[in-house]
């Protein structure tokens, strides 16, 4: 990340006294310029050299905490502007917003319904923004209490009176929430009461500029736990100063920008404010608040958070074992595949779309698609007959048949010889499904 | 420390298509629609151009959709039966800013309609609308092949963006279009080295045709494979605005078709009471799914739910505001 092995030598003691593990100080600054080694492994190195190294080699974005126990958020530590460039490391967090003026316990209690199982994976809206909009300390303090009391999960509070955001954090200040936010007027006071409890601080400028200038004057005051908010709500503008802030942050390593960012929509229909919540995970936001409630707005939004923060160099794979596709017995066909989720994805889909209850026996193949693991040999005449063991299909099926892509026809009388079962070839592509089973099985 | 803002410099920009002509131009087109021309990221237009706004289609079939869920009969169920009127009715009452004629019903194992029928089709429904159109075959090459020259011939002088070409079956297409003057969908199936090729391919036959592409890069829909399609895309976009001419083209892609094959766009709630009300939720597959492909840099998208087109369409709207610094 910046610095070569030389110019970490320069900061090094230069006395070859082999305590790091290290022959020489220049082998270990090569080891620290390749990320294999620690500064914490010199007993020597100076707190002058330290400082100078620790923001040399400090990541482009901080990686920023959020909340308490199981429910702690990471944002940023994100090093991309791209994902197909390397990966999205930390997924945003998705706040809903709480505001002291409704009806708090309620609200918190169709908070906690907004997790989802989806391909086997939980999902969930991660925080809850509670706001002061009465502008009164005790209301909020007790809304606080009261959604703190009812969730786990990581929380944000909304306050710009320190004397608000004072007793907000009384009720909730070992939940580490982010405090929510310091401006221009306020950062002296939001500063100390966020020092003091250890909590995480946004700092919110009225656009990029106001805003850099105003984290420099809070890591003046030695605070670093911050988020960004740059003040602009309009989509088109959001966007731009969320590229702004990844672009001078990763390229530049501009350090006022270098904290995770919060983004806010500001529509009033719950549908719009998703799509416009969508625009803002796709592009770089750290978290987003939002006010939309209902299950059916949430889960896509979140489908896509888990989509966009998978790593695009490791293929996602469904686990290798035989599928059930509608009310299926032993006397129903049986199809078989890779277990690369893609692939997978796709022809259960087709299946299901036969209406005819079917199995499916997903194949191990190191989840790669079926011409990539014939090629490779992973999906071969002897892996899908030890897969039709494991999976006890001798026991569970009666008639003895299977389909086989018809990309790999050519496995036919091998995988005949190796299963005993009598393979049928299917159609090359997925879409072709549906013909093959009106014609065969219907 | 003040903030310098970072502008990219692009050496090139994505190529622009024009879809439709008017009478002066020797169709029938209300109006034409220009797609592409972009020389900066999506909706960058702090650092460049972003001269045409991504367009909406809606689906329309020659036959009813027999598969589709029970919730777009309320939107289009007096019309499922006459292509003509559903068109008219996606544009009239939906906003649809074009519409795609899908010729389902030419498939061999549907109904088998001849290539004069789609014709005829195509020929009603440029006459409900004054919308440019998208037309594309049944899915079978075979038939296809057959169906393209008829269809284009039967739409001379309409601008048509016709489809699919691919990298197995790309001639019979790309004749009609140049014998007819339409423009071409490329598609490829998600690999951006296909999608290269393919352009290639048509080029060859015709330099004149290398203006006319509109890339299809196959996509899947959220939560089944979006991110493989997204990344594809934006390499492709990064691509054409850095000069490589293979890839500066519009791109246009289902998600409709895509999106309302899955499972979260479909099931009742009584099967899934945790993912909420099932219209909603097929909604916003839809738009969330069209959202991340207008951040990939798409142009055209097809659509199936109104709902979701006036979604899209706003986000639409509020991304081409500017945000120059």
């Amino acid at each position: 990340m910046g610095l070569t092995g030389l110019e970490i030598y320069k900061h090094l003691p230069k006395t070859n006294c082999k305590e790091c593990g290290s022959p020489t100080c220049l082998a270990f600054a090569m080891a620290l310029a390749g990320g294999k080694a620690s500064l914490d492994a010199c007993p020597h190195v100076s707190d002058e050299a330290k400082a100078a190294l620790d923001s040399a080699s400090a990541p482009p974005i901080k990686l920023v905490k959020v909340g308490a126990g199981d429910w702690v958020v990471e944002l940023g530590d994100e090093t991309e502007l791209f994902r197909h460039d390397k990966r999205f490391f930390h997924p945003a967090g998705i706040a809903v917003l709480i505001s002291d003026t409704e009806d708090v316990a309620a609200k918190a209690d169709a908070f906690e319904k907004l997790e989802f199982t989806r391909v086997g994976q939980r999902y969930a809206v991660n925080m809850a923004a509670v706001k002061c909009a009465s502008g009164d300390a005790a209301k909020f303090k007790a809304a606080v209490e009261t959604v703190a009391g009812k969730t786990k999960k990581a929380l944000i509070l909304i306050a710009e009176d320190p004397v608000v955001m004072e007793a907000g954090l009384a009720a909730a200040a070992d939940r580490k929430p982010l405090v929510y936010a310091a401006t221009a007027g306020n950062y002296e006071k939001m500063v100390e009461l966020a020092k003091s409890k250890g909590c995480p601080l946004a700092v919110k400028g009225k656009d990029l500029e106001e805003t850099a200038a105003l984290v420099e004057k809070v890591t003046a005051l030695g605070y670093k736990e911050l988020v960004l908010d740059s003040g602009a709500r309009e989509t088109s503008k959001v966007l731009a100063d969320l590229t702004q802030i990844r672009r001078l942050a990763v390229r530049k390593r501009f350090r006022p920008f270098g904290y995770p960012a919060i983004a806010f929509t500001d529509k009033d229909d719950p549908r719009e404010e998703v799509v416009q919540a969508g625009v803002y995970l796709s592009k770089y936001a750290g978290i987003i608040v939002l006010k939309a409630f209902e299950q059916q707005q949430l889960l896509p939004l979140l489908s896509w958070r888990q989509n966009l923060y998978t790593d695009p160099q490791k293929p996602i794979q469904v686990e290798a074992k035989l599928y059930q596709i509608g009310d299926a017995g032993p006397e129903a066909p049986v199809y078989c595949t890779t277990n690369f989720s893609l692939t997978y994805f796709i022809v259960q889909g087709e299946v299901e779309n036969t209406r005819i209850p079917s199995h499916i026996l997903s194949v191990d193949t190191g989840g790669i698609s079926v011409l990539t693991a014939y090629a490779d040999n992973k999906f071969s005449a002897e892996t899908i007959s030890a897969a039709m063991k494991k999976a006890g299909l001798d026991e569970k099926i009666k008639h003895r048949k299977i389909v086989i892509p018809g990309h790999v026809a050519v496995l036919k009388g091998k995988l005949e010889e190796a299963s005993g079962w009598e393979v049928m070839v299917g159609p090359r592509e997925a879409s072709g499904i549906n013909k093959f089973a009106k014609e065969k099985f219907a | 420390m003040a903030v310098e803002i970072q502008k990219e410099k692009y050496r090139s920009k994505v190529g622009e298509v024009v879809l439709g002509a008017t009478r002066e131009q020797g169709g029938t087109r209300s109006h034409t629609i220009t797609v592409g021309g972009e020389s900066a990221l999506p909706y960058l237009h702090f650092e460049g151009e972003i001269p045409n706004r991504p367009v909406v289609a809606l689906e329309v079939w020659d036959m009813v959709p027999e598969e589709w869920n029970d919730c777009f009969k309320q939107y289009y169920g007096d019309v499922f039966n006459d292509p003509a009127a559903w068109a008219k009715k996606c544009v009239d009452e939906y906003g649809a800013d074009l519409i795609l004629v899908r010729l389902k019903s030419a498939d061999p194992d549907l109904k088998g309609s001849s290539p004069e029928n789609c014709a005829a089709t195509v020929q009603k429904v440029l006459g409900a609308v004054g919308v440019p159109l998208v037309v594309i075959g049944c899915g079978n090459n075979e038939k296809d092949n057959l169906l393209y020259p008829v269809v284009a011939e039967a739409a001379t002088g309409e601008n048509l963006l016709l489809g699919v070409a691919e990298q197995q079956n790309y001639k019979a297409i790309t004749s009609a279009c140049m014998a007819y003057k339409h423009n071409v969908i490329a598609q490829s199936p998600i690999d951006i080295n296909i999608c290269k090729q393919l352009n290639i391919l048509i080029a060859e036959m015709s330099t004149a045709m290398a203006n006319r592409i509109v890339i299809d890069p196959t996509i899947a829909a959220l939560g089944y494979g979006i991110e493989y399609s997204y990344s594809i895309m934006e390499r492709a976009r990064n691509g054409a605005l850095q000069g490589d001419k293979m890839l500066a083209m519009p791109m246009i892609c289902n998600v409709g078709q895509e999106v309302w094959k899955t499972k979260e766009a479909n099931l009742p709630v009584a099967e899934e009471p945790g993912w909420g009300e099932q219209e909603e939720r097929g909604v916003m597959w839809e738009a969330m799914t069209a959202t991340a492909y207008l951040q990939a840099g798409m142009n055209v998208l097809i659509l199936r739910h109104p709902r979701a087109l006036a979604l899209v369409k706003q986000n639409i709207a509020d991304l081409m505001k500017s945000n120059s610094y």
